[in-house]
């Protein structure tokens, strides 16, 4: 993959993330006391959060062993990705896999009643189990497939 | 001299006119795997690479339009029935001399130009030149302005007026931008043809030829080099990637 530098437009260099504790710069008294808060919460949430909790995104899984980056990273910065893909695609033609929109639709389609994989208008498929229950609108699929390519469709000519 | 020399020296000769034999062989193995292998998925187009169409009208017939229908097909291409606004990326044209009434047709497209007006007028960079020739928009950052559909001399872009849906996922194309040809762009980056050129040679008349204008052995480079081609509207100076023969 070419250096970020070597990009059109500069994006912030792409790396774990610097995991900041909500705790820091706490007194040790404070520090304790939320975390009985924690302990108490999760031992009262734990068995009735499944019966009447808030309600959690239901993600479907995909069809690889693996993902291309440790989940977590991809959850925070999946979006990262794949504008860097996109740009290195569209300006200098470099068609790598591993972070492509394609590659993503292709492993996290899902199949809907009639077998074949549903399209982004419907609340099953991946990226809208999210998107939908955190209310963030995506465009993507205003000129993206949100389906895996049909084989043969291009041949049919 | 004696025999004997005479025999070495000839020997040598020989010797050395089968190494050449050997290598021109070998010559020849490395470079056409060179000009037909595909670039490798991580590497950039290079400007060492100029893609070019050479379109021999002589062969182009009126009745064919092989090239249109293979192009909608690749694209996913569909329109409303409005002739006027739906969008086309390559259309057939008929070319009239009023003096002697010799009619061409032709198919009309991008001509990817070296020096691109499109380019030049596109305010947010949206449309730009590959390193390889190829002109495109990037369709992420175009806000629809069409401008660059005014400064074409080619009437060669059209702006996406309705929401498309079934796309092919290596053509994506939405509403409120503008596209045009883009030389099948995905294909060529796979080592193949666009679809115009293979449907024009297994469908068609065979009169279109893709290939590096830069790479003096490629075909259409000789033929550029062997006959008397013509770009569309050469008095501008954009040094169009696609040419002509027989207008």
């Amino acid at each position: 993959m070419a250096p970020f530098s070597s990009l059109p437009r500069k994006r912030e260099p792409i790396t774990g993330g610097e995991w900041i504790p909500a705790c820091a710069g706490m007194t040790r008294k404070v520090r304790i006391a939320l975390g009985l808060l924690g302990v108490l919460f999760a031992v009262l949430t734990t068995a009735p959060a499944v019966a009447e909790g808030v309600p959690l995104p239901a993600i479907p899984k995909a069809k690889g062993e693996k993902c291309v980056e440790e989940p977590q990273l991809m959850r925070r910065y999946h979006m990262e990705f794949l504008g860097h893909q996109r740009d290195a695609t569209m300006r200098q033609g470099i068609r790598t896999t591993r972070h492509s929109l394609k590659e993503c639709i292709s492993c996290h389609a899902v199949d809907g009643t009639d077998g074949k994989p549903v399209t982004i208008k419907s609340e099953q498929h991946f990226c809208n189990a999210c998107h939908s229950y955190a209310a963030v609108r995506i465009d993507c699929f205003q000129c993206h497939a949100s389906t895996p390519e049909v084989p043969g469709r291009q041949a049919a000519r | 001299m004696s025999n004997k020399a005479c025999d070495a020296g000839r020997r040598d000769f020989l010797k050395a006119a089968a190494a050449v034999v050997t290598l021109a062989p070998g010559v020849t193995l490395m470079s056409i795997p060179a000009a037909a292998a595909p670039r490798p998925a991580d590497q950039p187009a290079s400007a060492t690479q100029r893609w070019g169409l050479l379109v021999d009208t002589t062969r182009c017939t009126t009745d064919c339009t092989a090239c249109v229908s293979a192009c909608r097909t690749e694209n996913g291409i569909s329109g409303h029935g409005r002739p006027a606004t739906d969008p086309q990326w390559i259309r057939k044209i008929e070319l009239r001399n009023e003096t002697t009434g010799a009619t061409h047709s032709l198919p009309m497209m991008c001509q990817h130009c070296a020096n691109p007006p499109c380019v030049d007028v596109c305010p947010t960079g949206a449309s730009f030149k590959r390193a390889d020739g190829i002109v495109l928009v990037d369709r992420h950052t175009c806000i629809g302005c069409r401008y660059c559909m005014m400064a074409c001399p080619y009437k060669a872009r059209s702006f996406v007026h309705e929401d498309v849906e079934d796309q092919r996922p290596d053509v994506p194309r939405g509403v409120g931008t503008v596209e045009g040809c883009n030389l099948c762009v995905a294909r060529v980056d796979a080592g193949g043809l666009p679809a115009c050129v293979e449907s024009c040679r297994s469908n068609g008349n065979g009169a279109m030829l893709f290939g590096d204008l830069n790479d003096p052995k490629s075909e259409i480079a000789q033929r550029v080099k062997t006959y008397a081609t013509t770009q569309l509207r050469a008095d501008l100076g954009l040094d169009t990637g696609v040419r002509y023969q027989g207008i």
